[in-house]
């Protein structure tokens, strides 16, 4: 039972006048929409940097020998770029936001369960954010070790390396509370009648999320305090000259950053599961097997971590056993791509912006999945390892997965998230500059890594030229329709065109709300009847 | 949940979990005065599995909990098991 109160329900949470005024009444506020619209506002300055330094990498890498800056400044920006980006968009990314937002209302609760906590998280955010930035700005020179921090270069380079190293671990300590939080949160208060195979999709992926980021961060907590240790009292744990094993730390470390991918493109596949039906006005096409694939995926993606490193020297035994495990979880990502598309097959499928993200986000993501199988099998992984290649597989996965997934959800939630809708045409021109610079940005790195230039230089040699020229044309381009997305949404945000309850006829329970939602989003608990199911059109 | 039943732990119980704990916590110490050769990382896992046991049936009152609660721990330790074996397929084997 969830406590009554006397929080009006005619408000919306933009409008509620609490106890505090203001930047307070957010930065105080323990409502799970406010929270989620602070990590929004906070990861979109975040990403606007990393975006500002991939746009500086691509622009050092127009021509062959120094453009910008010198080899030194390029490794520190390759290693802030990935810290910002990993650590602080993609991997907090959907659960912090969406997952806030959304997953609440869509189980029919007025809040999660811990929402004292859900705020710590962002303040623990915050404040690691705020370390990894304070590694830029003051000490012996920025951390140049790559977004991997692999010892013994990260015990053993002069740069600022502590800093950024304990910040990563304090945003493990806010990615374990939300994972804590919506663990509870799935099990104690979902509807009455909401049974486990009534949930949507949506937090059916956040729950697998949850467990992967309770169980696999605290890993990589405790391995970044023994590199901190290793550099500060020469432990000896990694480092070969005092007996330590330096292929250790990247098993530690892979034990949590890969489940950690899946971290990232679980929520996105969760909301891509969503708008998918909503713009076919049709059942998702196998329910049950969508969430087997979703805990197979969370689950296998645990013993998977050695394809990272079949080039570190450990054993062959070792080898081929991640190798065989990495293919495995190719089956239940496949599983989903054919239910999406099942679901759509005579659909009555409605051409909207949320639409063309999902649609782009499976064309992409079955590139960057089809190209991990040339990196899961040993023969060509030791091939490509360690060039462009790798970098393009990457970005397919984590940015044309989770980013294409994330624009889709700011499309499909926009209306619930202001009560406002945003200009169609404009959002469906950014969506096409963007596709259109993303592809021209990362496709020509599968080409030059098959060539054999290796990620990580800021020089190539002359015959990667013209390639590099079309990747770097391809980041302005796809820049433009970010900045074109980005305008769109937030004039929208303030002068749009006032959206209805459920503008995309959707049928799980945030469409059922106001839109803006209330502080405590229903008048009364949802009861779910023996006939009621998220997706029923 | 307010119309749940609680299990009440007696003080009793609390005091010899914990006793017993400072006695295995002291145990674990003497025993690395006697020489054990590689059995001493053994001997030293098992004491902190005992203590660890101990910890999650009393204090936090697994023995009391609903059975999918058991279960969750169980699971969490049973993919513990299999990262730690997966590891050791390198170190076995290099």
């Amino acid at each position: 039972m969830q406590a009554t109160s006397k929080i009006p329900t005619d408000v919306s949470y933009l409008e509620y006048k609490g106890k505090y005024k203001g930047l307070l009444s957010w930065i105080l506020s323990t409502d799970h929409k406010r929270i989620a619209l602070l990590y929004m506002y906070s990861m979109m300055v975040l990403f606007l940097v990393g975006v500002a330094l991939g746009l500086a990498m691509k622009l050092e890498l127009i021509a062959p020998g120094k453009t910008i800056m010198e080899a030194n400044d390029y490794n520190a920006v390759f290693t802030v770029h990935g810290v910002i980006m990993i650590f602080m968009i993609v991997i907090p990314g959907l659960p912090a936001v969406f997952g806030n937002f959304m997953l609440p209302i869509m189980i029919g609760a007025k809040d999660v369960a811990f929402p004292k906590l859900n705020l710590l998280s962002w303040y623990v955010y915050i404040a690691g954010a705020l370390l990894v930035i304070a590694s830029l700005l003051f000490g012996p020179g920025t951390p140049d070790t790559g977004w991997t921090f692999y010892a013994p270069y990260s015990f053993k380079t002069g740069t600022n390396m502590l800093p950024a190293i304990f910040g990563a671990f304090v945003l493990g300590f806010s990615s374990i509370l939300t994972g804590l939080n919506f663990i509870v949160t799935i099990h104690r208060l979902r509807a009455p009648g909401m049974k486990w195979t009534k949930m949507p999709l949506f937090p059916w992926t956040l729950y697998g999320t949850a467990w992967i980021q309770l169980l696999a961060t605290p890993v990589v907590g405790i391995t970044l305090v023994l590199v901190a240790l290793e550099r500060i009292f020469g432990i000896g744990v990694f480092d070969p000259a005092l007996g330590g094993d330096p292929i250790l730390y990247q098993h530690l470390f892979w034990i949590y950053s890969h489940p950690a991918v899946y971290v990232m493109i679980l929520p996105a596949m969760g909301a891509i599961s969503e708008i998918i039906p909503t713009f076919s006005q049709k059942h998702i096409f196998g329910y049950k097997a969508i969430i087997a694939s979703t805990l197979a995926i969370a689950f296998v993606g645990y013993f998977v971590w050695g394809h990272h490193m079949f080039t570190s020297g450990m054993s062959g035994t070792a080898q081929y056993t991640f190798s065989i495990l990495t293919f495995l979880v190719a089956i239940p990502s496949a599983i989903k791509v054919f239910n999406w598309i099942s679901t759509m097959y005579k659909g009555s499928i409605r051409m909207e912006t949320p639409f063309y993200w999902a649609a782009s986000f499976i064309f992409i993501f079955m590139i960057g999945g089809l190209s991990g199988l040339v990196l899961g099998a040993l023969s060509t992984n030791i091939y490509v390892h360690d060039t462009a290649f790798v970098v393009a597989h990457f970005h397919f996965i984590v940015f044309g997965g989770v980013g294409f997934s994330f624009f889709g959800a700011v499309h499909y939630w926009f209306p619930k998230l202001y009560g406002r809708m945003y200009e169609k045409s404009w959002a469906n021109v950014g969506w096409l500059t963007f596709t259109i610079g993303f592809l021209a940005l990362y496709s020509p790195m599968f080409y030059l890594g098959m060539q054999g230039m290796p990620r990580r230089y800021y020089d190539y040699l002359e015959e990667f030229h013209s390639a590099n020229i079309l990747s770097t044309l391809g980041s302005w381009v796809m820049t433009f329709g970010l900045v074109i997305i980005l305008i769109n949404l937030y004039r929208s945000s303030k002068n749009g065109k006032i959206a209805s309850i459920n503008p995309w006829d959707g049928k799980t329970l945030e469409w059922t709300v106001p839109s803006p939602p209330p502080v405590e989003n229903f008048d009364e608990v949802p009861v779910y009847g023996e006939k009621d199911g998220p997706y029923e059109y | 949940m307010e119309n749940e039943k609680h299990h009440i732990v007696s003080y009793k119980t609390y005091t010899v979990i914990l006793l017993v704990l400072i006695a295995l916590t002291f145990i674990s110490i003497g025993i690395t005065n006697i020489e054990l050769g590689s059995f001493a990382v053994t001997g030293a896992l098992l004491l902190a599995s005992v203590k660890s046991f101990l910890v999650l049936t009393y204090f936090m009152h697994l023995k009391y909990d609903k059975p999918y609660i058991i279960l969750m721990v169980a699971f969490v330790f049973a993919v513990f098991l299999a990262v730690i074996i997966i590891t050791f397929f390198d170190y076995f084997f290099r």
